[in-house]
């Protein structure tokens, strides 16, 4: 654990030896995060309800998205980063030091500047949390922190996945965004505002749903539209862990697959 | 005893893209390593050199645990490096010469600091290894400077240094003194030298720079498309590909007709210079032959390794099979 932590150290005293460049980036990390909250709420100047929820409701889960996606992004996002470590070959040097590779290549470049977006992120969450007249319920209590911190897993199962296609096609590029960040715009609304082969494959194939909009409809009490029985909102930590699991498998594969470059 | 590293038939297999029409590919299955076996005792300086492409840093990477290998058995301080590689990564040091360890932002003392703590390495251990290095290194001058305004010579020397700090068993060196000027060169190669006089670190290093090898090694790995085409001295190296040692005599007085001399051949003939390559005879005994001319200067020139070399690297594939 101390050797991770050295790691850390040495990260945080990197960035911090840009100390402007560092400000500026908390700064612009903010706005991200803030257009999907600005997006919400023009929504709501056209609309009275969205897929059957008020605007604090569904500010519920768009706060529960914002948290664990700006979350997973700030902590295992920069896995994306692969991609770089394994055309330029220095991925090589974290396979040669006595540590694991994932958390590694996690810490040797944590975005701390990201810190700012997971802060917003939070708080919206809990401005929602406060205003959408929940009836509270210990058990919901525990749903409200245990959900984000599901999506946070499972948004980060979803980086490692898409950045494992960086050991068998180097060139891949944007590819996993559309599942990432295509996955946090999408964890923004209420799924019951998509339709046809598109919801089924995010919300269910994928997933997507049970970050945010399940267990937000669990904490709100009102059913589900497009008819899934209450407890589904419950799962999510499961689907966080199956998420885990494959991509856990999928990592291990790529590093055994990892054809490093010419010297 | 167990060999710090054994290899046998080891094997990488790369899949190339080949173009195949306007827009199709076909896959290609390579051999970059094909069937590589090494045994490296305690100890010993092992240079591992070939051409461009032959397979070097492939056969490092799978000794380090870099790489899965495709095929074959490999051992390194006798655990497996790819299964066990963070416990093998605790026992030996590796320097990619084209890519850095350290932290390229930080001073290069706080990377040393940082990979004390990333090796676990006890505090007086770490000392220690780090006061030994700054002076065999003379790294003082720019210890404080981040890394990104180090020069090659003087990050190369860091990188050497952040290799050796947890004391490893074997040092594996890719290209260790690639782009660096003379001086660095020479301050490297010493520091090696010391290191192995030690005779307690095993290093097996590659190069395209056969003075290091000169320098370093007394024993010699070439490998030629995936193969070792060689294992022994570099002696040995030069008496099985016909390098010969010239004398060169030169006479006082003109000579119409030079001495044929058993066991050497005349390579050329001017009035005052002769050139013998020895085949079997001795030098001794050449000069014992050449006795009765009015000798005034005789020279022996040792065979250049970089001929040898460039004559294996350019040789048909055909005779790989003798290797040893």
């Amino acid at each position: 654990m101390r050797a991770y932590w050295a790691l850390l150290r040495g990260q945080a005293s990197s960035q911090f030896s840009y100390r402007a460049s560092f400000a500026v980036d908390l700064v612009a990390n903010v706005w991200s995060t803030a257009l999907d909250v600005v997006t919400i709420l023009v929504l709501f100047g056209v609309t009275r309800t969205l897929g059957g929820l008020d605007l604090h409701q569904a500010l519920v889960i768009t706060g529960m998205s914002a948290c664990a996606f700006a979350t997973g992004d700030m902590l295992i996002g920069n896995v994306e980063r692969i991609t770089l470590y394994v055309r330029t070959g220095r991925f090589d040097t974290v396979l040669v030091r006595p540590l694991r590779a994932l958390p590694q290549l996690l810490l040797l470049d944590l975005p701390l500047r990201k810190l700012s977006r997971a802060v917003l992120g939070a708080g919206i969450y809990l401005f929602a949390l406060g205003t959408a007249a929940i009836a509270w319920t210990p058990a919901r209590v525990v749903l409200a922190v245990v959900a984000p911190a599901a999506g946070v897993v499972f948004f980060g199962a979803m980086f490692v996945i898409t950045a494992s296609v960086a050991f068998w096609w180097t060139e891949s590029g944007e590819f996993g965004n559309a599942f990432t960040y295509g996955g946090r715009d999408f964890t923004s609304y209420p799924v019951s505002v998509y339709s046809g082969w598109f919801r089924n494959a995010f919300a269910y194939a994928l997933g997507f749903a049970f970050v945010s909009y399940y267990p937000a409809l669990a904490l709100l009490g009102v059913p589900d539209p497009i008819g899934l029985p209450g407890w589904v909102g419950w799962c999510a930590p499961l689907i966080a862990v199956a998420a885990t699991a494959l991509a856990a498998l999928i990592w291990r594969l790529g590093l055994r697959h990892y054809t490093s470059t010419g010297s | 005893m167990m060999a710090v590293v054994a290899a046998r038939g080891l094997r990488k297999e790369f899949e190339v893209k080949v173009r195949a029409g306007r827009l199709r590919r076909t896959r290609r299955t390579v051999a970059a390593v094909d069937g590589v076996d090494i045994t490296v005792e305690r100890g010993e300086m092992v240079g591992y050199i070939g051409p461009n492409g032959a397979g070097k840093s492939t056969t490092l990477k799978m000794l380090t645990g870099v790489l899965t290998p495709s095929g074959g058995e490999v051992t390194v301080c006798g655990l497996s490096p790819v299964r066990q590689r963070t416990r093998l990564a605790r026992r030996i040091g590796v320097v990619f010469g084209q890519r850095s360890q350290l932290w390229w932002d930080l001073p290069l003392a706080a990377s040393f600091d940082l990979l004390r703590h990333v090796y676990r390495v006890p505090p007086a251990e770490h000392a220690a290894r780090l006061r030994r290095c700054r002076s065999l290194l003379d790294l003082d001058a720019f210890l404080d400077t981040p890394v990104r305004q180090l020069s090659l010579g003087q990050r190369m020397r860091g990188e050497l240094t952040s290799a050796l700090l947890h004391g490893p068993e074997v040092l594996f060196l890719d290209e260790p003194t690639i782009g660096l000027d003379v001086v660095s060169k020479q301050a490297v190669r010493g520091f090696l030298a010391e290191l192995g006089a030690g005779g307690d670190v095993t290093l097996m290093l590659t190069t395209h720079d056969l003075a290091d090898i000169e320098r370093l090694c007394r024993r010699l790995l070439v490998i030629d498309h995936g193969r070792v085409v060689h294992d022994g001295t570099i002696e040995a190296l030069h008496a099985r590909y016909g390098s010969r040692r010239r004398v060169v005599v030169e006479l006082d007085e003109p000579l119409a007709v030079p001495p044929e001399v058993l066991g050497a051949t005349l390579v050329g003939v001017t009035p005052l210079r002769i050139e013998y390559d020895l085949e079997t005879a001795t030098a001794g005994e050449l000069l014992a032959r050449l006795a009765g001319l009015a000798l005034r200067e005789v020279s022996i020139v040792e065979p250049d390794i970089e001929d040898v070399v460039a004559r294996l690297y350019t040789r048909e594939r055909a005779p790989v099979t003798d290797a040893p």
